[in-house]
């Protein structure tokens, strides 16, 4: 790509003998510049995208049409990749784990960050900023830290939750062995880690919510509960939208915690009982050499469930604007 | 528009030129073939885990004047990543790359990637090394893409302490003679647990490997590689003599938290070793358990788990100096050294002979001679034919199917059912 012609403005500063054509070649300058320098202001950033956004989704639609061996041959099939991954029972395991999974991470956190943003934007509490950056913590923490952590706590034979749950009288928990307590453990870390940033993000809507609004219902008689549910609410919704996109966009991208749980393996549990779509994805495309092509397929029917759940959301967000 | 604002904006507008043409001029490609027979300023060598190379370079660097860039990587499970996208990009691959047994079926399957060693090694090697494993090396087309390094025959290690708290013999050669068949071996075990109660072998997989490399057969592909996983008497074995274990198995499958955990705990008291793994069964038992553990022949004889080659990818620029290090590295002398500094046991059969191997001790393991019983146990390693996705089909279909079975999640019908099935998708290619 060439950018000389918008980069090699004549300079000014040579000194000219003539003054009316120094003039005129400012005029140039000041013409060109209006023009071309606000495509090289943003050129940085359509560069990067173009190398790790752009590229990398078309080169990874084009594997998706072939028989892709990573070191060997690439046969074009068509959509015969595509045709397969309808009917392969590991991609529907893998879609259902995900979303089993997204929810039980989702909901709960979600409704416990409305709960503590709520907390944390009482005009009584102390020490707020506090409170504030120690909910953020876990975030800070990186990822394969908590899965490494938190697949010790969840350990079958001396596991710290199936002591305390022994202290109760339960028996000991394969938490590995089955979809409900797999999914359990992976939303945990999730919730975990990103229970603070999402309330963060609430409480900063819950901040824009003008005060004289509480003020008049409260002059009208309306208690704390009902100022919550009428007030609060319905003006958090298009933040509360926000925030459930992004967690969609990084539950359907779900990767590093249950890979870490399965000790590396990718398979997710010995009958696949936590495999995540990213990971399918990745046993395909890059676990098994020979199956590239296919990979690219789940990589792409990712990208499309997600746009697919972002429409949803668009559709939410809509009518709550209304 | 006042000067100093249109100086400003057009020092940013540099800046991001500079900054573009900077990144694109980065991606440049510098394609300097060298000259016939000149001799390279510097060659790469890539290994994984511990292969025992770190003075052997050094030795070669004074010797030869050619500078080596020793890279290691920890894990396999990185190391197999970072190699695929050098060979599938065509460049950054090391002058000479480990392959592990697993990863090398695999990489047979597209040996245009790598170099014929035929013609850059003096023709007499070939009968220096065990037979089998050097016919390993060689690609379906024949082409020799590998050079033996190591080899991972099975030993037993045990618990002393434990053995002898349920009352069994602690002396390597009687535990040895409590096994001398798989059915030996699950009796010792059945007693350790009417004695104590607890579990005695790590896990049915581990079981599983054991019985699998003994064979002497095909396993999960015949020699055409037609996938055979279902009908295989040496897949079928293994997975029997495995399942019938599942009452003396602690159910910790190898590399889990359970298991690494188990070896401090106890939840065990004998698990399989190939000789690189006595490091790691040190490692997870601690400093407080050094003596205890004791290492005793595998039952039925032999067994293998691991082991690797070192390969010139087709895309290095000196083939004839990289298989030159290659076979410096894997000659008798070096294996002996590489052994005495990380463990990696020898296949060549000089090196195998070797005093300095042969009266080798371990000092973890009660001064265990390993290096007397590893070296008895190789030269009854009997050669298998591993197909091109045998990892895959071991990892993600074989071994997940028994686990299940262990865990109480499948019936033992059940279990080898979804093993069948599985190892169909795993193991195409």
């Amino acid at each position: 790509m060439s950018l000389s012609a918008t980069t090699a403005p004549p300079s000014p500063a040579a000194p000219p003998p003539d003054t009316s054509s120094r003039r005129r070649r400012g005029y140039l300058f000041n013409r060109l510049d209006l023009k071309y320098s606000p495509y090289l202001y943003i050129a940085p950033f359509f560069l990067i995208f173009g190398t790790f956004g752009l590229y990398p989704m078309l080169r990874t639609a084009w594997m998706s049409l072939h028989d892709w061996d990573m070191i060997g041959d690439h046969t074009f099939i068509g959509l015969e990749n595509y045709r397969e991954l309808v009917t392969d029972e590991y991609f529907w395991n893998a879609l259902i784990n995900t979303f089993g999974i997204f929810a039980l991470s989702t909901i709960p956190q979600l409704l416990m960050a409305l709960f503590l943003a709520n907390l944390l934007n009482q005009t009584l509490l102390r020490a707020k900023t506090f409170f504030r950056m120690a909910i953020f913590v876990p975030n800070v923490v990186s990822v394969a830290a908590v899965a490494i952590v938190f697949g010790m706590l969840f350990q079958r034979d001396f596991g710290l939750f199936n002591w305390l749950l022994s202290l109760v009288g339960v028996d000991q928990i394969d938490w590995r062995a089955q979809e409900w307590s797999s999914w359990t453990a992976i939303a945990t870390m999730v919730n975990w880690r990103w229970t603070g940033y999402n309330t963060l993000i609430l409480l900063a809507g819950m901040q824009a919510i003008p005060k004289d609004l509480y003020e008049a219902a409260a002059i009208d008689g309306a208690s704390q509960w009902r100022q919550f549910w009428q007030i609060t609410l319905p003006m958090l919704k298009p933040t509360f939208i926000f925030v459930v996109i992004l967690s969609t966009i990084g539950g359907m991208q779900l990767f590093t915690e249950p890979l870490l749980f399965a000790n590396g393996s990718i398979i997710g549990g010995n009958q696949r009982e936590y495999q995540t779509l990213a990971m399918y994805m990745y046993e395909k495309g890059i676990y098994n050499l020979s199956t590239a092509g296919y990979g690219a397929a789940v990589a792409w029917a990712i990208f499309m469930i997600i746009v697919l759940v972002s429409l949803i959301n668009f559709v939410l967000v809509r009518r709550a604007a209304k | 528009m006042s000067l100093t604002t249109r100086r400003s904006r057009m020092a940013a507008a540099t800046l991001a030129a500079i900054t573009a043409v900077g990144g694109l001029a980065a991606c440049g490609n510098d394609d300097d073939t060298p000259a016939e027979g000149e001799k390279p300023a510097k060659l790469v060598v890539d290994t994984f885990g511990e292969m025992g190379y770190d003075e052997l370079v050094k030795q070669y660097e004074k010797e030869t004047g050619i500078k080596i860039e020793l890279r290691k990587t920890a894990q396999l499970g990185e190391y197999r990543p970072k190699l695929v996208r050098y060979l599938a990009t065509g460049k950054g691959a090391a002058d000479v790359t480990a392959l592990e047994e697993g990863i090398l079926n695999e990489f047979k399957a597209n040996p245009r990637n790598w170099a014929d060693l035929t013609p850059l090694v003096s023709s007499e090697i070939a009968d220096d090394y065990l037979p089998w494993k050097w016919e390993l090396g060689k690609a379906p087309d024949g082409r020799l893409i590998g050079l033996p390094t190591d080899v991972g025959s099975l030993a037993v290690c045990y618990r002393k302490d434990l053995f002898e708290a349920a009352g069994l013999p602690t002396e390597r050669d009687a535990v040895a003679a409590l096994w001398p068949d798989w059915n030996g071996f699950h009796q010792t075990g059945q007693k350790y647990k009417q004695a104590t109660g607890k579990a005695f072998v790590d896990s049915i997989t581990a079981v599983s490997n054991g019985v699998l490399f003994q064979q002497g057969t095909d396993l999960f592909y015949d020699k055409e590689n037609n996938i055979i996983a279902d009908s295989s008497p040496a897949v079928k074995a293994a997975w029997e003599t495995a399942t019938s274990m599942v009452d003396i198995s602690a159910k910790a499958s190898t590399w889990s938290p359970e298991w690494s955990g188990g070896f401090k705990q106890g939840t065990f008291a004998a698990t399989f070793c190939p000789s690189w793994m006595l490091g790691i069964v040190a490692d997870n038992s601690g400093e407080a358990n050094k003596g205890k553990w004791d290492v005793a022949a595998v039952p039925g004889g032999g067994g293998n788990w691991g082991g690797s080659w070192l390969a010139v990818p087709e895309q290095s620029k000196y083939p004839e100096e990289a298989a030159k290090l290659a076979e410096f590295l894997t000659n008798a002398t070096s294996q002996v050294e590489a052994f005495k500094a990380k463990g990696p046991l020898p296949t060549n059969l000089e090196a195998l002979k070797d005093e300095a191997f042969l009266s080798y001790t371990n000092e973890y393991f009660s001064n265990a001679p390993t290096g007397k019983i590893f070296g008895e146990s190789v030269a009854k390693i009997e050669p298998v034919h591993l197909g091109p996705k045998h990892q895959a089909v071991k990892e993600n279909a074989f071994e997940p199917a028994m686990r299940a079975f262990e865990n109480g999640q499948a019936s033992k019908d059940k279990a080898w059912e979804q093993f069948t099935k599985d190892a169909q998708t795993q193991g195409a290619f």
